[in-house]
């Protein structure tokens, strides 16, 4: 197994050479990595943005920046985030990457549509940065809420455009996530028998053939009111501005599953394996990520309490986000319950993880406070929004990322990284974390709305708390990344499988080789049976 | 990947859902109607009794017949008469040509009379008139787009008939413009009575 050749070292098409071979390629590993590369840079970049913020805060009155660049920095780092990273970041990556090995298969569906869809996320990476310059940044929040929108002279059109060509980028992904798992899983493998990133693929896949083209005519259309002035949202002309939040909502919630649903499948792969344990709950776990990926798309009208609905609105959307929480909290009592009883052992990406299951109950349980009619028009708009959402993004689809790269890093690039580093890392970013998204819960409650330049000086102690809170979680992100680069270069080989895992990514070698299977893979009955990791393990301590 | 043999039911599936993607796209300015027709129904109504009925039932007829040649070619390539699939296909082309010049001078006219996106008549009239016409323009222009998009999936199909890469074993790309032809003609059924007809 050790003399293949890997992916790294074999072109899809041998005439490719050098960079030609990275750029032109149609394998879905090597695309994978590509995008890993554009996403780490955004990221990075929206983090910078993100402290920028943060630290202009921690004061009272003007510290780095005025009130304009401080509109159009909480903007970018909003549009970056929500749609060059966390929407793309972990089907894009992992997805690219596991998905047709997790299903026996050598390549996705539609390889050079793999490819498009790449080329599509850097040109709407373009547009955003040529945005920049068209008309000064746009200043409108990630949410191009009209009519402030249509009216602004900030390049909000281009930024507008961006989105659309991104969003057209995740759909195609979609479109060859689904058609990739219904025509080329390999024979053997029943849907019962597939893994749970998989399944949770799967849903995230049908959820943004859903909702995105919602959000993308819903763009053009501010691109269409900026440009010819129809008045669609424009009362003065009859038009309903509300009709824009609806519309905009309508993918935009949807979207958080679209974030959300793929972290949870990292997170139902990662437990199991470190308990040595079958998942609990294979078959609710399954059930609940499509009921969250069908009641997810009809809740999106809890974002607009405040903006005037009829009662009854309030009432039926107020009752499906409860009703969205149910299935969330199955997965997290099953991730628990997959413990209990299990044979833990501790390792980075299981420690993301458990940091994964606790933000996220917070975030979720936040989620409930806002989701509730009543107490929403309390903290509606307020700091408290921007922390529960950060607690669910962040923590929890952004630590299912870190945990994500920590467990399928030796898979990808047949190298371990520092252990002792990476715990630092974590405990670094989650001790930030805390400090610094737990006080601007607290000030939401005490009535900070989100997004003011300036605040009460009675504000002042929680934001200067959350400014540190933020260099300490930045410190943490660096530390994580720097060691995971330093793991290519010095880290000691890792083997086909390194922790013991049970799905088909484990059967190849590391980093796989081009068609990603050496042998015909072989499907286990069930997906997470350890009975042979734990005899193998048992027989090589005996020796 | 070469091992591969070509999955046609894949190639199908993928398309079909692209396809579905598309309607949820119109879909969205389908709801701006429902909407604002619900609420300036009588507005609507006398607007939509000026756009010329005649004009659109004609769109409307030949949008159908050049669905019915596009099925009709890709029968003929199944049954290896390239000589006919090419005439068809052709004449698929030539009728979704015609449908833009009528929407051309349909649009011209309106324009003459005024009625523009941003116009200052509409921007003067009572309040859901600019809505009408500008979800006219919105959503025939967009149709529109797609007729192109359509015209140029058909010309790639001819092109590969005529070079023989699209043949009676293998016409997926043939298949798919078809499929996606369809579906703009199926747009239109849906926006002619709801901007023609019913008003």
């Amino acid at each position: 197994m050790t003399d293949v050749q890997s992916y790294l070292e074999t072109p899809s098409s041998p005439n490719l050479k050098g960079i030609r071979a990275w750029l032109l390629t149609t394998d879905h590993k090597r695309i994978g990595i590509l995008y890993m590369i554009s996403i780490l840079f955004w990221f990075c970049i929206a983090v910078t943005l993100g402290l920028l913020l943060r630290t202009e805060l921690m004061a009272e009155g003007k510290t780095l920046m005025g009130s304009e660049t401080y509109n159009a920095v909480f903007t970018l780092h909003g549009v970056i985030m929500v749609f060059l990273f966390i929407i793309p970041g972990i089907p894009a990556i992992f997805g690219n990457f596991l998905l047709p090995i997790q299903i026996g298969s050598d390549d996705v569906f539609f390889p050079r549509l793999n490819l498009l869809s790449w080329y599509l996320y850097i040109f709407g990476g373009i547009l955003a940065v040529v945005s920049l310059f068209s008309g000064g940044p746009p200043d409108t929040g990630w949410t191009f809420y009209v009519p402030f929108s249509i009216q602004t002279e900030s390049g909000v059109t281009f930024t507008v455009l961006a989105a659309f060509i991104l969003g057209m980028s995740s759909m195609l992904t979609g479109i060859n996530f689904i058609t990739t798992i219904h025509r080329l899983r390999i024979k053997t493998m029943g849907w019962m028998q597939m893994p749970l990133f998989t399944w949770s693929l799967y849903a995230t896949a049908w959820v943004q053939l859903l909702a995105t083209p919602i959000l993308s005519i819903t763009l053009l259309l501010i691109v269409a009111e900026r440009i010819f002035g129809i008045g669609l949202f424009d009362p003065g002309r009859g038009g309903d501005p509300i009709l824009y939040q609806h519309l905009f909502w309508m993918y935009s919630h949807p979207a958080v599953y679209i974030m959300i649903l793929p972290a949870m499948g990292v997170v139902s792969e990662i437990m199991p394996v470190f308990s040595r344990k079958a998942i609990f709950g294979y078959k609710a776990i399954v059930s609940s990520t499509l009921a969250i990926a069908i009641a997810g798309s009809l809740v999106w009208a809890h974002h607009m309490f405040t903006s005037g609905m009829s009662d009854t609105a309030v009432f039926v959307f107020s009752l499906l986000t409860f009703v969205v929480a149910i299935p969330s909290a199955i997965k997290v009592f099953s991730w628990v319950s997959t413990m209990y009883k299990g044979s833990i052992l501790m390792t980075p990406p299981l420690f993301f993880a458990l940091c994964f299951i606790y933000l996220f109950s917070v975030g979720g349980l936040t989620g409930l406070v806002l989701g509730a009619a009543g107490t929403n028009i309390h903290v509606h708009d307020t700091h408290f929004v921007v922390g529960h959402f950060h607690f669910v993004m962040f923590g929890g689809a952004g630590f299912a990322f870190f945990a994500a790269l920590h467990f399928w890093w030796p898979k990808m690039f047949g190298r371990m990284y520092n252990f002792r580093n990476a715990y630092r890392a974590a405990i670094l970013i989650t001790i930030g974390f805390i400090l610094h998204y737990i006080p601007m819960l607290i000030l939401g409650l005490q009535g900070m709305p989100r997004r003011y330049y300036n605040y009460l000086p009675r504000f002042e102690a929680g934001n200067f708390f959350a400014g540190i809170g933020g260099f300490i979680m930045v410190t943490g992100i660096m530390l994580m990344l720097v060691n995971l680069v330093q793991g290519l270069r010095k880290g000691a080989p890792a083997v086909g499988n390194p922790w013991g895992g049970t799905t088909l990514e484990w059967s190849v070698p590391s980093p796989p080789p081009l068609h990603n299977f050496v042998d015909q893979p072989s499907v286990k009955s069930y997906p997470y049976d350890f009975t042979d990791i734990i005899q193998q393990q048992a027989g090589s301590k005996q020796v | 990947m070469n091992s591969r043999t070509p999955d046609k039911a894949g190639v199908k599936l993928g398309m079909w859902l692209f396809l579905y993607t598309e309607i949820m796209l119109f879909g969205g300015l389908f709801i701006l109607y429902a909407v604002y027709y619900s609420k300036y129904t009588g507005v609507f109504i006398e607007a939509g009794k000026s756009l010329d009925i005649t004009i659109g039932a004609l769109n409307t007829v030949i949008l159908l017949v050049s669905s019915f040649t596009v099925a009709s070619a890709i029968t003929a390539v199944q049954k290896k008469a390239q000589r006919s699939a090419i005439t068809l296909v052709g004449i698929s082309m030539v009728f979704g040509v015609l449908f833009l010049v009528n929407k051309y001078f349909e649009w011209g006219h309106k324009f003459e009379a005024g009625i523009y996106p941003g116009s200052p008549d509409l921007s003067d009239a009572e309040a859901g008139k600019s809505l009408f016409f500008g979800l006219y323009y919105l959503i025939t222009g967009l149709h529109g787009i797609h007729i192109i998009i359509g015209l140029i999936l058909l010309s790639i199909s001819l092109y590969f008939i005529t070079t023989k890469r699209i043949h009676a074993t293998r016409f997926a790309v043939l298949e798919n413009s078809g499929l996606y032809w369809h579906l703009v003609d199926l747009i239109w059924v849906f926006i002619f009575p709801l901007f023609y007809l019913i008003l």
